[in-house]
């Protein structure tokens, strides 16, 4: 352990540290602006200098390459340490006046301006030094058009942060130094645009002064990555909280764009976290369980509006799905609850079209029951959130439950209008002056008599329920049944409405048929409850109808062994004889029906049975 | 003018004219669920059609269906699961590959294979066993009666006839 004081604070540390890092644990602020967990120390730009005191000597060194030592101590606000922080500003200031970094950084150190000309290739003076723009608002503009490949732009002070991050850090290596002296400069080689850089951003967003521009790295445009949760409408980073109320609420990491699944390099969040809870080898683990009872909950999918092509969704941004606007009104959705649409505007009129996917021939023909209370729940919050004229397009409104007509009832009253009629198409085609830059809603208003066009901002789809893409895997999984339309079929609608066809598979939810909260609520505890009966009765009972061998009869040909779904059907070796085991046998009876020598029987279901029972029906 | 509720003309109703007789096997877990939907769903199908539950198709032997033709049926509907959804795995494509043996054999025979039909009806299709069922029934209807009960009485007829004229004409040249 080593004993040093910093600003006359004893401190007790370990060896093997930096004076930064010492500091800082200390609570003490040494400005720096080259430092970086990812990184190790470099002292580039040189802001980190203290005035150290050893042994009766006391030399100027950067705190963050200055390992401790025994007996220091340590002034990093001193007089002189101060001095030379406000010429290294003013230094810098010189060659890059935008930087707003900087500029914070001389006002903190009372650096009234700078009164350096600045350096660059014609050696002009600094012109934004002759307002002094230090104080004063001063425009952060890029110097574009120029024609220079010069990556930084003139707010580059050389710290170096991007080349060791692009090529340490991320391995990839896109940016170097080039040049001596005054031309020295941050660029790729050959100043050509580089083919190994992943455009994944890490130079511009390090960069302490904004320097850096991307696409003069590389001119492709970056892709943002589309936040799921918040579908596309905000974008995400390759590690992330899925959503807010996700359980439990850490982050993943998506291993399709995180750097380090590219390169090896990388691990900058593993860096930064202090809990050390990142790590990047974990494996994707298949974890098996054994369970006596299944709940089927998967729910549904929402139907791909761009299924319906002239409602124009994916084709005028205007065009929003329910579930995009319940973002858009969500607190802590992308616009922190602010109705705005694509272009910037908020919304003065507002048509919902309800019925997308749902009760059409073309599409699902089944109502998906919860799109009309949904819709006029989005009716209200938008008519709160933005004062819009609300227009509901409508087939039938369905309001089946407790309270649900009262709240139809209530938005009557609001003003929100009601339009009963499908929709015919949504266009941008305007007619009248009216409906310049609107989407024209086409309808037959059927109570009225008569076709209309209704101009407005926003067009809300109220897309319907439809089973999961992969409700048919997860049906094969549990040996359930599927209705026509593509939902898991209950064993019986009214007296068995959450149990399956599988002894010990319950369902719950939508997954089942198209429902809302309340409901699947009150399933799922019906589910669990059924459940619950099972285990707590440890045992099922047994098919009645299972097959069994006639030992006697039985030659041995084994032809019925592999055909034996559950395997229930083994040789005896020793009696040459097949046998079946009653408690896996299912009753189904293909090994009856395809034994040659007649040899095995199924109870209740016995070939004589059949026999009187073919006989039975014939007769007159 | 005739009540449409009465459209399809039930063998009691008219006990003098031939009506088809069709036995069905039917698995007990999607087509007889099927044509428990139809009944519910107040769906009129022909009568002509008796049908015996089984657990799944696969428990259809061939013999049920040769028995049941030799016994006086018209026709035989066998009703399973659809391709992938049996309730015990694949019991019904096991009922395919018999289905398929069994059609050349009746074929082989002299019936018409039309005769016998294999059809693939969920539980949810109560309109398809209405469907299925009507349609069997007016093909058999088209095909006449198969009568293998009577075939077989004259057929034993015949070959007692033509063993009476062999055995007469052994004894003539003996005779002679």
């Amino acid at each position: 352990m080593i004993k040093l004081a910093i600003n006359g604070k004893a401190l007790t540390t370990e060896t093997g540290r930096t004076m930064l890092e010492v500091a800082r644990e200390a609570g003490i602020d040494i400005p720096t602006l080259c430092s970086h967990e990812s990184l190790p120390p470099y002292g580039s730009c040189r802001f980190c200098v203290v005035e150290v005191s050893q042994r009766g000597r006391t030399r100027i060194q950067t705190a963050c390459t200055l390992p401790v030592g025994e007996g220091m101590e340590v002034q990093t606000h001193s007089a002189r340490v101060l001095k030379i922080r406000k010429i290294l500003v003013e230094l810098m200031l010189a060659r890059c006046p935008e930087s707003e970094v900087l500029r914070d950084l001389a006002r903190e150190l009372g650096v009234p301006h700078c009164r350096f000309e600045r350096v660059r290739g014609d050696k002009s003076p600094c012109h934004h030094c002759q307002a002094c723009a230090l104080v004063a608002e001063m425009p952060l503009q890029t110097p574009d058009g120029s024609p220079s490949t010069f990556v930084g732009r003139s707010g580059c002070i050389l710290c170096g942060m991007c080349v060791r991050l692009c090529d340490d850090v991320m391995k990839i290596g896109a940016l170097g130094f080039e040049g001596r002296g005054m031309r020295r400069r941050v660029t790729t080689p050959f100043r050509e645009p580089s083919e190994f850089c992943i455009t994944c951003g890490a130079c511009s967003s390090i960069c302490p002064t904004g320097a850096i521009e991307l696409l003069r790295v590389r001119p492709q445009q970056p892709r943002p990555i589309p936040a799921e949760f918040e579908l596309g409408l905000a974008n995400r980073k390759p590690i992330y909280i899925p959503f807010p109320q996700a359980v439990p609420r850490v982050p993943i990491i998506d291993k399709d764009a995180c750097v380090n699944f590219m390169t090896g390099g990388c691990k900058v969040c593993e860096d930064n976290c202090q809990a050390k809870a990142i790590d990047h080898a974990q494996q994707d683990r298949v974890q098996e369980v054994d369970v006596g009872t299944v709940i089927v909950a998967t729910g549904f999918k929402t139907v791909d509006p761009r299924r319906i092509a002239y409602y124009g969704y994916g084709v005028f941004p205007g065009v929003y799905s329910a579930l995009e606007v319940e973002r858009l009104v969500n607190a802590s959705g992308p616009t922190g609850g602010e109705v705005r649409l694509r272009d910037g505007r908020t919304p003065k009129s507002v048509g919902i079209i309800h019925c997308v996917g749902s009760r059409d021939k073309k599409t699902n023909r089944w109502c998906s029951r919860v799109c009309c209370m949904y819709s006029l729940k989005l009716a209200h919050l938008l008519l709160e959130h933005t004062g819009a004229e609300i227009y509901n397009f409508y087939i039938d409104m369905r309001t089946p439950g407790k309270g649900y007509e009262e709240f139809y009832d209530k938005l009557l009253s609001e003003g929100v209008h009601f339009i009963r009629g499908r929709v015919g198409e949504v266009t941008d085609w305007a007619m009248t002056p009216d409906e310049e830059g609107k989407l024209v809603i086409r309808v037959e208003d059927t109570l009225a008599g008569f076709v209309r066009r209704i101009p407005v901002d926003m067009v809300v789809l109220s897309t319907g329920l439809e089973p999961q893409a992969d409700a048919q895997a997860v049906r094969r999984l549990f040996n359930m049944s599927c209705g026509s339309e593509g939902f898991f079929l209950e064993r019986h609608p009214k007296l068995a409405p959450v149990n399956t066809f599988t002894e010990g598979v319950f369902l719950a939810g939508a997954c089942q048929a198209p429902r809302d909260i309340p409901d699947t609520v009150a399933q799922a505890g019906a589910a669990a409850a059924e459940a619950m009966v099972l285990i707590d009765k440890g045992f099922t009972e047994q098919e009645p109808n299972t097959a069994y061998v006639l030992e006697t009869e039985c030659s041995g040909c084994k032809s019925c062994v592999p055909l034996c779904p559950y395997t229930a059907i083994a040789f005896d070796e020793a009696k040459q004889k097949a046998a079946i085991n009653e408690a896996l046998c299912k009753g189904c009876g293909t090994c009856v029906a395809s034994c040659p020598s007649g040899s095995i029987g199924q109870r209740l279901f016995e070939d004589q049975q059949v026999f009187s029972e073919i006989e039975g029906v014939l007769a007159d | 003018m005739q009540n449409p509720m009465n459209a399809f003309p039930s063998p009691a109703s008219t006990p003098r004219a031939w009506q088809p007789r069709i036995v069905a096997f039917f698995c007990n877990w999607c087509t007889y669920t099927a044509a428990d939907l139809a009944g519910v769903s107040r769906l009129k199908y022909a009568s002509n059609v008796r049908v015996i539950r089984l657990m799944c198709s696969g428990r259809v032997d061939p013999q049920f269906i040769v028995e049941a033709l030799v016994k006086g049926a018209d026709g035989v509907l066998i009703g399973g699961c659809h391709p992938g959804d049996c309730h015990y795995v694949e019991g019904n494509y096991k009922m395919l590959r018999r289905f398929r043996l069994l059609g050349r054999l009746l074929k082989d025979m002299g019936l018409e294979p039309e005769r016998v039909r294999l059809e693939w009806i969920s539980a949810a299709e109560g309109e398809k066993v209405k469907r299925v069922v009507n349609d069997l029934t007016e093909q058999v209807r088209k095909l006449g009666p198969l009568n293998l009960p009577q075939k077989a009485a004259d057929w034993d007829k015949e070959l007692a006839e033509l063993q009476a004229q062999v055995e007469a004409a052994e004894a003539e040249p003996a005779r002679a």
